[in-house]
């Protein structure tokens, strides 16, 4: 029995989180949200559960020991990263480079911080161990209303493993793209907690470019401030295990969200991603679109999207979707929608998912019309995936990733 | 004109691999065909009609065991599909396939790229592309939706006709374009494949199980493909005599007493 699938008592139905939780005034302090109800093994059944009532807890003794059965792992190649889990990690601070940038500080702020625990908290066991030791969080803090954009690189994280904290933060009525770039190696578990403030607009920009090697297990929890404005993106290209779950409360009315996502599995590359929208708040809207190739023997990747419209959320408008392209035998591809609704009162709700395979017979029809097998194959997965770059909103990034995609398709992306 | 483009189909057997081991499909096939000509090719369904012109196009399922398609001299049988594509043979299919995200903008400009060797210049181009479909009679919104993808029988049909005309091959088999379009569709398909023969002058060979279309596109010959070979040519006359009889006579086995 998985502490996910943990009885609920209404206490613990929502992240406690202030209604602007931008100021860090009245946050609490990670102790204060360790659940309390949970207790290891006395659960006789699995109560049919609402979304936001899943166990949380940044202690990871609260969890127990990961055996791939539970709803959270259930898909992901656990045996592979026991030490993530399981294991003792480090959680000092690491070497990052970040483009300067006005108005967007980044500095190192110690556990008291007050934002830390407002966004949300670890449902599983990788991600409270890394909240256990994190000694310091990397705080990305947001201000000014001009737009400008950051790049945050982490290139020399080592293989040993790790754990670590991140905040990004936009004040109210900020606006900013932050850019979270990551490459080398890596045996990672971290936590990243976004939050907006009143009217903010961020976009976040995870970009997984590790080595082969690299294990990277992130869970993202966001709070979405009066009429402020999320754009989530991730991008998984590099990596031998790449996780990367986030989770969105819309937490102010009018609140607004497009989490986007990109990702290409190539041979043995396990690339998964868990997204979680809560609308909490009247008038929420938010849109998830997810798109991904695989290319390879055993390339594998599990998408799941998990929309809950909270009975505080009339008049909410969601839609989410996941197509994934299958460009040779061997890979699979887990693409699982679900949607619980708790008002009646919604402006439109829905989701896709589709799972399409690029075979001998598109390419010959390309072929037929004088396109060479490789362009023929370029062609299809650009057009495929560039829908998603193409919502990015940074003209840079998204010119490096169509290349980077390319490379991915004539497999020259290997270090 | 000095130099008539020629494709010429000699002796040509294929056979495909079944669960039930390998079939032989095409038995001898022979058939030449000048450029600006119409040639009919009809018959029964199971004949080897869509085999001949998988055939000629290069798909990889069906495997040539002896015979040749030359196009001006050239050996096609040697180049890939491809190629084919590049040397001024194109193929309607029977059944075209959906490309999942590559719009039919894109689509088109990447294979007349790669047909011409190099871009067209990008004014024209986007002329020429609405000045097709709307002579086509497809809405606008098709430039940018997938290839194939959602479209209808009949619209898969006119995008078909819009890459023949775009793409401006020497020589066009066109696979059972006529069948599953209702008689509107069928009138400005088959204006779509002569507006082409006009400006181009292009060599047609005309796949089809029933005559109707040929009403509309006048063939020079008619051929009867029965059960792997033609079985009978000659001029249009051929296919009303194919209307009225059907294909009864080639069929009842010539072991009678
Ligand atoms: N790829 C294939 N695999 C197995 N059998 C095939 C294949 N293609 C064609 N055939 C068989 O070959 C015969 C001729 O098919 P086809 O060329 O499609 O005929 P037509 O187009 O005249 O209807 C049929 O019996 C058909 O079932
Ligand atoms: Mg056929």
């Amino acid at each position: 029995m998985s502490a996910a699938s943990a009885l609920s008592k209404s206490a613990s139905k929502t992240v406690p989180a202030p209604s602007t939780p931008a100021a860090g005034s009245s946050a609490l302090s990670p102790g204060q949200h360790g659940i309390t109800e949970h207790s290891d093994g006395r659960f006789g059944y699995v109560p049919v559960q609402t979304r936001s009532d899943r166990f949380k807890s940044v202690n990871v003794a609260d969890f127990e020991a990961v055996s791939g059965r539970e709803a959270v792992w259930k898909l992901s190649p656990v045996a592979k990263f026991t030490d993530l889990t399981a294991g003792e990690l480090n959680g000092s601070r690491y070497e990052v480079e970040s483009t300067p940038s006005a108005d967007i500080s980044v500095a190192w702020v110690p556990r008291t911080d007050a934002r830390i625990g407002t966004a949300g908290l670890p449902e599983e066991r990788a991600a409270a161990n890394a909240w256990s030791v994190f000694d310091e969080a990397l705080a990305i803090t947001v201000s000014g209303e001009e737009a400008k954009e950051i790049t945050v690189t982490r290139s020399v994280l080592g293989n040993s493993a790790r754990g670590a904290h991140t905040i990004i933060e936009a004040k109210p009525f900020s606006q900013a793209t932050v850019i979270l770039q990551n490459t080398g190696e890596a045996r990672l578990s971290e936590n990243v907690e976004i939050i907006l403030g009143e009217s903010a607009n961020l976009t976040v920009v995870s970009l997984q470019e590790w080595d082969d090697s690299a294990v990277h297990l992130a869970n993202h929890f966001a709070s979405v401030g009066r009429d402020a404005r999320l754009k989530h993106v991730v991008v998984s290209l590099g990596g031998s295990i790449v996780r990367v779950n986030p989770s969105v409360r819309l937490a102010g009315p009018g609140s607004d969200t497009l989490l986007l996502g990109l990702y290409f599995a190539d041979a043995g590359q396990h690339l998964e991603q868990q997204v979680y929208v809560f609308h909490d708040a009247p008038k929420s809207r938010s849109r998830v679109n997810y798109k991904g190739a695989l290319q390879g023997q055993d390339a594998r990747t599990v998408w799941i999207g998990d929309v809950l419209i909270g009975n505080k959320a009339a008049g909410t408008d969601s839609y989410e979707q996941n197509r994934n392209l299958v460009l040779s035998e061997g890979t699979r591809a887990d693409s699982i929608p679900n949607l619980e609704i708790e008002t009646g009162d919604i402006v439109g709700a829905g989701h896709a998912s589709a799972t399409g395979r690029f075979d001998d017979e598109q390419l010959f029809y390309l072929q037929a019309r004088g396109i060479t097998e490789e362009e023929a194959r370029r062609l299809v997965v650009r057009g495929f995936l560039t829908e998603v770059v193409q919502q990015i909103g940074s003209p840079e990034l998204e010119a490096r990733l169509q290349v980077a995609i390319e490379a991915e398709l004539i497999g020259t992306d290997d270090k | 004109m000095t130099f008539m483009s020629v494709l010429e189909i000699k002796d040509l057997h294929v056979s495909v691999e079944t669960d039930q081991g390998t079939k032989q499909i095409l038995r001898g096939v022979n058939l030449s065909i000048n450029e600006g000509e119409i040639h009919a090719i009809m018959g029964p369904n199971g004949s080897g009609k869509s085999t001949l012109a998988y055939t000629i196009a290069g798909h990889p399922k069906y495997h040539v065991e002896s015979g040749s398609i030359l196009l001006d001299g050239a050996e096609v049988l040697k180049m890939t599909v491809d190629a084919r594509a590049r040397a001024g043979l194109f193929l309607a299919m029977q059944y075209p396939v959906e490309i999942p995200g590559v719009t039919v903008t894109n689509f088109l400009r990447t294979a007349k790229t790669a047909i011409e060797g190099e871009a067209p210049p990008i004014r024209t181009w986007i002329k020429d592309v609405r000045q097709a479909m709307t002579d086509l009679r497809m809405d606008k919104a098709f430039a940018e939706r997938n290839v194939n993808e959602g479209f209808s029988g009949g619209e898969k049909k006119r995008n078909e006709i819009l890459q023949l005309e775009l793409l401006k091959p020497k020589f066009a088999v066109l696979d059972e374009t006529d069948s599953g379009l209702d008689v509107d569709a069928l009138k400005i398909v088959s204006e779509g494949v002569n507006r082409a023969k006009t400006n181009t002058g292009l060599g047609l060979l005309l796949i089809t199980h029933y005559t109707r279309i040929l009403r509309y596109i006048h063939p020079d010959f008619v051929h009867v493909f029965v059960n792997g070979r033609i079985a009978e040519q000659g001029g249009p006359e051929l296919a009303d005599r194919l209307e009225d009889e059907g294909y009864d006579r080639f069929l009842v086995p010539s072991n009678v007493g």
